[in-house]
């Protein structure tokens, strides 16, 4: 995601490092090649321009501190610049005011957009994150125009276990809608999501349905669902169906596919809405708070820390954490542990996409296949082992191997590769058992909880969480790599 | 050059194209009131000069032109400018239509048909990029020239996808293969492979899940289904065309490019062209991709299909409406 964007910003500040100060004809240049990417990057041609000419002022007005290059100041600045476009630190404060909540209940949620936005996916979403919130909704089947669109959510309602209402005869979305907050109150539902009909905001007839929807069952809160790879008419239909229900948020969809942030960068200007969420997989617990200076540090090539250590912990189960360390700490660590592991980390997403949201790697990664084969390869080796040998991986003969190997499809030196690596990392494991599972997740805590705004608060901070992140990737001293390497040369 | 196709543009203009125009027009109506008639009341009467072409540079670009075909124009025209060519905003306005035809080469926009047996039609595209309805669409099509159709639901991923093709194919009465939700999308095209052989149908158009062109195993998994495909029938699909949503941005064009890889896109089929979008983006893709757009829906039933030709696209645009108020 966002590759041109770094890519162009990249070269921009590596230019101007080299340069002693920020001049006016080093900037104008450079803001150039930036409105070029932000256009092809579909952000909206009047936000464009703000955009450069906010960002020019900035840079010319701000005096050149002694202590600091040109290039990074001028990437505080262009930070700065992009999280205001994506929305101000209070509307990002935490969780609890992505959804205003009413008292007493159902609080009604409902949802519009165009056709093919992906409106009743995230109904779906939706629901998933909110009972994950503690909360009891109920998903109200108002999309009376597509076919199928019932049958849909219905099965969106299986799938969360979350109730579904609807009426098949009945072809008035109002009645529909007021009957679902009577089941609502009835039924102790206390959150209401409306799926409505996409429809194109020109079409008048079906506008003055969501009107009528809007006038008459209450919406406590409207959100416009948008698809993050739309083009420059974004601003129309946003600004339309602002004009007509007075919306309170944006959840941008597809947000993993390749967008250069168009939408993203354009539709807080336009409509004045925060973002509330993204739309980040085709699963449903794939929908993400949206935080616009996460965004804005993943589109300067910074990577998305904190973004990650949140899906770590959303998989990490600590129990299981602890039994893993005291396994490891005994070096009884065994090829099923270490097929849960990667399947845990797996289970974080793609690993390119992981990989995205480390600093520094993002643009790095563009061109580069990561071996998500080789990692089916290995889980496949293993599951075609039995209990005895995933247990004591050194039992393995050439006979067992050939076995394997002929079970999961691959060659005898794939597997013979797999128990040499295995049995290294169960030795190393052991060495590093001193650092305690403990400490380690105490770490990424800590990192969680830590301010990002305060760490950009000084213009040279920004780029320096760059840094500190990338020296965390490498967990082994030097003095530890050298006794690995000892290590494996004798097991050879 | 670009008065050449000007001219041809104007004699050409038979009773059968002005039929097409007609029909058209219609759907392209906000299109053209936004876009070209945008483009009208800022150029006509104008003198030309370096404001005006500022202002026509982000009309351009605010049509999802695409920074790389706006800049080609403007320096077209900016040359055409310098040279005395052209010297007012309505010698621009028909140096664009001209420009714009210019984009499409001579070029096949026919459908592919088997020469004996069933013609496979693989439709592909991004999730809500409107891939059923666009079948739908194309299946009444292909009924009125005279053809046996039938469709295959090869999406099985996203709820209720399968319905939503079975309730199609009973509206525009055509025959449907389909699984259970969750099966083998590659076995389902086989099935239904064998199904046209077996039942003598002239078209199969087999339906697949919308896929973000960045998942890596999703297009594996549509490649999969193309070879199970030529493997039941050799030689098919005869044509695999790419949906994109006309409201995409620029990001239309990596999407092309990625399935394209996959499964060699033959086509493209341009949807929900009618209301707000600005179509600009066929523009970009021609300029970018050399990918033929063969069909473009203009509407919400099944009748809203209209084969794509550049010239008529770009004569609906340009069409000078009777009742439409004059800008002062």
């Amino acid at each position: 995601m966002f590759d041109s964007l770094q890519d162009r910003f990249g070269t921009l500040f590596r230019n101007l490092t080299g340069k002693g100060k920020i001049s006016e004809s080093n900037v104008r240049d450079a803001m150039k090649e930036v409105r070029t990417a932000l256009l092809e990057a579909d952000v909206h041609f009047d936000v464009v321009n703000q955009f450069v000419s906010d960002v020019t002022q900035k840079a010319l007005g701000t005096e050149v501190l002694a202590s600091v290059e040109p290039g990074q100041q001028m990437i505080k600045i262009v930070y700065d610049e992009l999280c205001n476009l994506m929305g101000t630190a209070a509307e990002d404060s935490g969780s609890a005011a992505r959804i205003m909540f009413v008292e007493p209940g159902p609080t009604i949620i409902m949802m519009c957009g165009l056709q093919g936005s992906g409106k009743t996916t995230t109904c779906g979403k939706l629901a998933l994150y909110l009972k994950s919130k503690g909360k009891n909704p109920l998903l109200v089947a108002a999309d009376l125009q597509r076919p199928a669109a019932i049958d849909q959510l219905h099965t969106l309602g299986q799938q969360t276990e979350v109730p579904v209402y609807s009426e098949r005869e009945n072809k008035n979305p109002v009645q529909v809608c007021r009957n679902a907050v009577d089941f609502a109150k009835k039924n102790g539902r206390d959150v209401i999501i409306l799926d409505t009909a996409g429809r194109l905001h020109i079409d008048e007839v079906l506008m003055a349905e969501l009107r009528a929807v809007n006038l008459q069952v209450h919406p406590h809160q409207i959100f416009l669902v948008v698809d993050a790879m739309v083009g420059q008419d974004a601003v129309n239909s946003a600004k339309a169906f602002n004009q007509q229900l007075e919306l309170d948020g944006v959840i941008l969809t597809k947000f993993d596919s390749d967008t250069r942030g168009g939408a993203a960068l354009s539709v807080k200007t336009i409509t004045g809405k925060p973002i509330k969420f993204i739309g980040v997989g085709e699963k449903l617990p794939d929908l993400e708070e949206f935080h616009p200076e996460r965004i804005a540090q993943r589109m300067l090539g910074m990577g998305d820390i904190l973004t990650l250590v949140e899906k770590a912990q959303a998989e990490f189960d600590e129990t299981k954490a602890l039994k893993l360390q005291e396994k490891m700490a005994k070096a009884q660590f065994t090829l099923d542990d270490f097929l849960e592991q990667m399947r845990t980390v797996r289970k974080m997403g793609p690993l390119k996409q992981l990989m995205g949201l480390l600093p520094g790697i993002g643009s790095a990664l563009k061109d580069i296949e990561l071996p998500e084969a080789e990692l089916d390869k290995t889980e496949a080796i293993i599951s075609s082992m039995n209990r005895k040998e995933r247990e004591d991986p050194d039992i393995m003969d050439g006979s067992r191997r050939r076995r394997i190997a002929k079970g999961s499809g691959v060659q005898v030196e794939d597997v013979s590769r797999l128990i040499k690596g295995f049995s290294a990392a169960r030795d190393m494991a052991k060495k590093m058992s001193g650092l305690s599972m403990g400490s380690r997740m105490k770490m990424a805590q800590a990192m969680s909880s830590m301010d990002m705004s305060k760490l950009g608060a000084g213009s040279a901070g920004l780029p320096s969480f760059g840094g500190g992140g990338q020296q965390k990737q490498s967990k082994l001293s030097p003095e530890q790599k050298r006794k690995l390497r000892q290590k494996r040369l004798r097991g050879k | 050059m670009a008065f050449d196709f000007l001219k041809k543009a104007l004699t050409k203009t038979t009773g059968a194209l002005a039929a097409s125009v007609d029909k058209l027009k219609t759907g392209l109506t906000k299109t053209r009131d936004v876009f070209v008639g945008g483009l009208k009341s800022l150029l006509r009467g104008r003198k030309l000069d370096q404001q005006l072409l500022d202002e026509l540079e982000q009309r351009l670009i605010t049509s999802d032109l695409g920074v790389k075909a706006t800049l080609k124009i403007m320096e077209d025209l900016n040359a055409a400018w310098h040279a005395g060519k052209i010297t007012s905003g309505d010698e621009v306005l028909d140096f664009l239509k001209a420009e714009m035809k210019g984009y499409w080469p001579v070029e096949t926009r026919a459908l592919k048909f088997a020469s004996s047996g069933p013609t496979v039609i693989l439709v592909t595209g991004i999730n809500g990029a409107g891939k059923t309805t666009s079948i739908a669409k194309l299946g009444q099509y292909l009924k009125g020239q005279g053809k046996t159709v039938m469709v295959a639901a090869c999406d099985t991923f996203r709820a209720a996808a399968v319905e939503q093709l079975s309730i199609w194919a009973q509206r525009i009465d055509v025959q449907i293969v389909k699984h259970q939700m969750g099966s083998d999308p590659a076995a389902v095209a086989f099935d239904a492979c064998d199904a046209a052989l077996a039942r003598n149908i002239d078209v199969l158009i087999v339906d697949t899940a919308g896929r973000l062109h960045t998942q890596e195993h999703l297009m594996r998994e549509l490649s999969k289904i193309r070879k199970v495909i030529d493997k039941r029938i050799p030689g098919a699909p005869h044509e695999v065309l790419l949906v994109l949503d006309a409201t995409t941005g620029q990001n239309a064009i990596r999407q092309a490019e990625e399935f394209l890889k996959a499964v060699q896109v033959s086509g493209i089929f341009l949807a929900k062209l009618d209301g707000t979008a600005k179509g600009g983006i066929v523009i970009a893709i021609r300029h970018q991709l050399g990918l033929p757009v063969k069909f473009v829906g203009i509407g919400e039933t099944p009748e809203d299909i209209e084969p794509f030709d550049p010239e008529v696209f770009v004569e609906a645009l340009f069409a000078e409406e009777e009742s439409q108020p004059r800008s002062p």
